[in-house]
């Protein structure tokens, strides 16, 4: 006979029991020890079928080939440019990366990316110690410029996008603004006036603070109409 | 000797009041604060992140460091100087260890996460209010552990085994006339929640080994209060509305 | 972040800032708390926005200096603690540290905030020497105001501690009812140049992008004890002027919160 412990959606703490015998898995963010499973971090409960997982309310980016992050610009090598991940790994950004055209062997890197310049790249490999490759070749990849980036808790990013991007677009349509997630929890938002960025701003604060609580999508468009 | 009342009066499997919050330091990853008494902790976690100096890597996992320390102004007596002394680097290390059995810093070879304690008060039991401290603040920082660890100290004065000493009683001959020729045996524990198993046991002072066991198993009725104190103060941290 | 810097210089030019708040505005909140610290003789904790900092006043007996055998002594020094941002490390004070408490220091020091010659027992033998200590907590920017503030606050909350009649030692558990001499309440206010416009508590990237900053530290009636240039680009004599108004009319501002704090301003 198995027992669930804790209800969907609870907050649990790490050493948290969740549920009791072998009917269910451990997920995500949680550990079984004999009959029972453990919480691993701080966390929302969340069951599907007979998995638990658990998931976080904070904790560190890992990150993953695809993603889209990001990142800014601490040295130049002769390979390419190394970039700040903001996280504990750097990553590379070899030249034949840098752009779709070609860049000659003489050319002055830091003509094309400066040291301090924050760039949107998709990263493109990571090996088991976290080192890390990244591109800018792709859609949507470019150097930053104007606007505000801000930093923002990298586990409330699938929020802030919204299911299949439902929440970034009804910012975007509300405000007005261009606004790009880094799943490495920094954003880059620009918009015609600065205070239609800070109206992002503080929405993405909100999603942030109320994001483990049910009808988020309700509480953004009521905050962004009575916000202008 | 005997010790017939407890100085301050409570019963000798009671702890002062005690306190937690957590979110105390903005910039930090994860922080909280613990108050026992007039002892109180303010800890904040930074990581994991890049480590300096870089022989201290390790390429199989993230390491843990410890930074235990107390405010010049946070002793009883006149003003500490600031900066590292060999007590703090020895608190420091025994606090890293208790908690590194908890922790799981496998996804994260060659980072770091540090935790910073700082006391801005303290009336004895500072080690453990750290531990309890920066346990909490490295679940807000969202670092894998498999459970929480708590502390408290237990000891002998006199001839009774109480739990959460003060000042007064780690000084018993200072403050308690009877107590001329007093022992005072005090005996910092921590312990992983679920298994209560123990990962902070020091003792300094004179105490059998009856005694001592003794004092363990009522260190594990206390920790079990300061527990769900830090269990409160996490869950509180997620506003219901 | 770059990218935030030159979005904060440009919109300086417009007279607005990131966040929203007029150039002179401080952040919110701004707040005050005093006796934090049961082992301290005095002790604040002071917020503005969300940058933290604690101040502890510890005293002491010691041999008054020779060329001042009728005066006891103070001094400031600041932590810039490595939990309090990821920027710090630890070990001795560097630089910042050091600039942070010279210059609450001399704010102090040259008013004569404290009655030196109050702090005197025996001349030549046994004065009262006074040890400010400024801790951050959380550098979230203007480390500079919130440290002068948490400073003043600081010393107005210190107690005398007893000492004990037959062997001179200070009694630091007991504390006596006589405050310190504290007879000017001196608070340093920092004021700084974006893209030439005065701003008042800058957040960490506006502190990033600053020209120049000079420190104003006044009395009540406007007398000015210490003032401190810092940055890379010089100031013109007119703006040296616009900013001592300025850091006047704030002194005051931050003043009036700190005397709702204490119930009334005291009476000296």
């Amino acid at each position: 006979m198995s027992t669930i412990l804790v209800q969907e959606r609870a907050i649990v703490v790490p050493g948290e029991a969740l549920a009791e015998g072998m009917d269910y898995l451990p997920g995500d963010n949680t550990y079984r020890e004999q009959e029972r499973i453990y919480s691993k971090v701080l966390g929302l409960v969340s069951l599907s079928g007979r998995v638990l997982k658990i998931t976080p309310l904070a904790g560190p980016y890992i990150p993953k080939i695809d993603d889209k992050i990001i990142a800014k610009v601490t040295d130049i090598t002769m390979s390419g440019w190394r970039v700040d991940t903001a996280t504990a790994y750097s990553a590379m950004l070899n030249v034949k990366d840098a752009s779709s055209r070609f860049i000659k062997k003489e050319e002055d890197l830091s003509q094309i990316l400066a040291i301090g310049d924050y760039l949107v790249v998709g990263i493109i490999n990571v090996t088991s110690q976290n080192l890390i490759d990244v591109t800018m070749r792709a859609p949507g990849l470019h150097k930053i410029e104007g606007g505000r980036i801000i930093e923002i808790n990298c586990q409330k990013v699938p929020r802030v996008i919204g299911k299949q991007g439902s929440m970034i677009s009804l910012l975007k349509e509300k405000t007005g603004c261009d606004i790009t997630v880094g799943q490495n929890g920094l954003v880059w938002i620009k918009g015609s006036t600065p205070e239609q960025e800070r109206r992002v701003e503080s929405a993405i604060r909100l999603i942030e603070l109320k994001s483990h609580l049910e009808g988020l999508t309700e509480k953004v468009e009521k905050f962004l109409s009575e916000v202008q | 000797m005997v010790y017939r009342k407890r100085l301050d009066g409570r019963k000798i499997d009671e702890l002062r009041p005690v306190e937690a919050k957590v979110g105390v330091v903005s910039n930090a990853d994860g922080s909280a604060s613990f108050r026992i008494g007039k002892t109180w902790a303010i800890a904040a976690v930074y990581g994991p992140r890049e480590i300096f100096p870089r022989f201290l890597q390790n390429p199989k996992r993230g390491i843990l460091r410890c930074h235990y320390s107390m405010m010049p102004f946070s002793g009883s007596g006149e003003r500490i100087r600031p900066g590292s002394n060999r007590r703090a680097q020895e608190i420091s290390l025994v606090i890293q260890k208790s908690l590194e059995p908890v922790v799981d810093l496998s996804a994260f070879p060659n980072a770091v996460v540090d935790i910073f304690v700082e006391l801005p008060q303290t009336d004895a039991g500072t080690r453990c209010a750290a531990i309890s401290a920066a346990s909490m603040a490295l679940a807000v920082a969202g670092i894998p552990m498999k459970d929480l660890v708590s502390s408290v100290a237990v000891g002998k004065v006199d001839d009774k085994v109480v739990v959460d000493l003060d000042y007064m009683e780690e000084h018993i001959e200072e403050f308690n006339p009877e107590s001329a020729a007093a022992s005072v045996a005090d005996i910092p524990v921590a312990m992983i929640h679920n298994t209560k198993e123990v990962t902070l046991l020091q003792m300094d002072g004179k105490v059998s080994k009856e005694d001592l066991i003794y004092a363990l198993e009522l260190a594990k009725k206390g920790i079990e209060q300061v527990y769900a104190t830090q269990v409160k103060a996490l869950k509180a941290y997620f506003p219901s509305e | 972040m770059i990218v935030n810097t030159n979005t904060i210089y440009d919109l300086a030019a417009q007279g607005k800032r990131l966040d929203g708040r007029s150039l002179t505005d401080y952040r919110t909140p701004v707040q005050i708390e005093t006796s934090i610290s049961w082992t301290a003789e005095g002790s604040a904790r002071v917020q503005i926005g969300s940058t933290i900092v604690m101040a502890g006043v510890k005293l002491s007996l010691e041999k008054p200096y020779n060329d001042t055998p009728n005066e006891g002594g103070i001094t400031i020094n600041a932590e810039l603690l490595p939990l309090s941002s990821s920027e710090y490390e630890s070990g001795p004070p560097g630089i910042k540290a050091i600039e942070l408490a010279r210059v609450v220091d001399r704010g102090i020091r040259e008013s004569k905030a404290i009655d030196l010659k109050k702090l005197c027992i025996a001349p030549g033998e046994k004065a009262w020497f006074v040890m400010v200590d400024l801790i951050t907590i959380n550098d979230a920017g203007n480390l500079y105001d919130v440290a002068g503030l948490a400073a003043l606050a600081a010393l107005k909350s210190a107690f005398f501690p007893k000492i004990d009649p037959e062997t001179g030692a200070i009694l630091y558990k007991e504390k006596t009812a006589v405050p310190l001499p504290l007879v000017k309440e001196p608070l340093p206010i920092t004021i700084y140049k974006i893209n030439g416009k005065l701003f008042v508590d800058p957040t960490k990237e506006e502190e990033e992008t600053y020209e120049a900053r000079l420190t104003v530290a006044s009395d009540p009636d406007g007398t000015l004890s210490a003032i401190q240039k810092g940055g890379d680009m010089p100031l013109t004599v007119d703006e040296i002027a616009q900013i001592i108004d300025l850091a006047l009319t704030k002194a005051a501002f931050l003043r009036g919160i700190l005397t709702t704090h204490y119930g009334k301003a005291l009476h000296h």
